[in-house]
């Protein structure tokens, strides 16, 4: 075929396409990582009995913030990348800001504790499920941003990978923070980042075969 | 970023019949494909001196890539830089498969490069696309070969073909990724 009858073909029966085609997809995979997560958490670990008590605390916010915030940073991020020539924008220094600050929070807490206290406050009751339990409920937002991410152009595909793997394992995050009992902050600090930082790394290692077109 | 005041010809003229053609003006989005072929083609023949004969070739595949990726355009980014990303992502794929290793420094230095000039095709491509679309599914191939090759409309190719409407459009849109895959796995 020449490229003269390529290009014909390519224009022929041209339809008004939807500009925020992008956007849309976004906002299903996300739609469906969260249902996702939130049937898996019921069905495998529940709802935490005293959910509507701890809604009206504090901590419990500044929990649910943690994800929250990371969620808006990657998926900022991952929007760009989707996109030819786009830069990965400033989620990444958002995302770190989060991350710091929530480390730093957690080292003021631990310096401020008497230090027979500290190891539980790092470890709570639950270290040894936190960081697979998040990585768990973040496998239904990881199959769908990757499949949003196939209906579109990623030029970096290890950057996009590792992007969207942190927006999966925050949603994952989001959802668990309606299961997990901890409370303290170096808890989150450390292993909430880990569950988080699985799928970002399965992403990037993934993004090159899966994302490619 | 990327200043307004110094948009380029090439880039006002591209970016209009773009997106003129994401509104559905079939002649507007030709213009703009064959515009891109022709400063596709001379940037690669400038920068493929050992590959000539394939030149044709990454022009058809980039169009394709163009076209496949035409949803992911926003009309506030410069449409030369979003293509720019485009042919390199191809070419780095091109290149990573045929050639060595030393010959992948920075296969293109930047947009304003691809831009500058333009040729007419003078030689043919290698691989026939056309058959690579006969080894689409029926579901896929007939959609394309109907609306986008004989010129039927949607409605039509779905009396003719029994396939929904919305599967005549699914079936153009997969067939075309498809065929974009099939010319990856031929490298």
């Amino acid at each position: 075929m020449k490229t003269d009858d390529l290009v014909a073909m390519l224009a022929a029966g041209a339809e008004v396409e939807d500009p925020r085609y992008v956007e849309k997809r976004f906002a299903v995979a996300l739609a469906a990582g969260l249902a996702g997560a939130s049937l898996l958490m019921v069905l495998l670990l529940g709802v935490r009995h005293d959910l509507m008590q701890v809604m009206a605390t504090g901590m419990f916010w500044l929990k649910v913030s943690f994800p929250v915030a990371v969620i808006f940073a990657t998926l900022s991020m991952t929007t760009r990348l989707a996109r030819p020539g786009r830069s990965a924008g400033p989620g990444w220094l958002v995302f770190a800001m989060v991350l710091g600050g929530f480390w730093l929070g957690g080292l003021v807490t631990l310096a401020a504790a008497p230090s027979e206290l500290r190891l539980g406050l790092m470890l709570g009751a639950t270290w040894k499920v936190c960081t697979t339990c998040v990585a768990l409920l973040s496998i239904p937002a990881f199959g769908a941003l990757f499949w949003a991410l196939r209906g579109m152009a990623p030029t970096r595909p290890r950057h996009t990978g590792a992007s969207a793997g942190l927006l999966a394992g925050a949603q994952g995050l989001l959802v668990y923070c309606f299961h997990c009992p901890e409370t303290a902050l170096p808890f989150w600090a450390i292993w909430y980042s880990l569950g988080m930082l699985m799928p970002a790394v399965l992403g990037a290692a993934l993004g090159k075969v899966l994302l490619r077109w | 970023m990327h200043d307004t005041k110094e948009r380029s010809p090439v880039e006002e003229h591209l970016q209009a019949w773009l997106i003129a053609g994401l509104e559905g003006d079939a002649v507007a989005y030709r213009r703009f494909l064959d515009e891109l072929s022709k400063r596709l083609r001379a940037f690669l023949r400038k920068r493929l001196f050992h590959s000539q004969d394939h030149v044709e070739d990454i022009v058809q595949e980039t169009l394709l890539a163009v076209h496949n990726a035409r949803l992911t355009y926003r009309a506030d980014q410069p449409v030369t830089a979003w293509i720019y990303a485009i042919a390199r992502y191809k070419l780095v794929d091109f290149l990573r498969a045929h050639l060595r290793q030393d010959a992948l420094n920075d296969p293109l230095d930047d947009a304003a490069e691809l831009f500058e000039q333009s040729a007419e095709q003078l030689s043919d491509a290698r691989r026939d696309v056309a058959v690579l679309l006969g080894q689409l599914p029926d579901r896929q191939r007939l959609p394309i070969e109907l609306v986008k090759l004989q010129g039927w409309s949607v409605a039509e190719t779905s009396d003719h073909t029994g396939m929904s409407e919305s599967a005549v459009k699914v079936g153009i849109h997969r067939g075309l990724k498809a065929l974009a895959a099939l010319i990856r796995s031929q490298q």
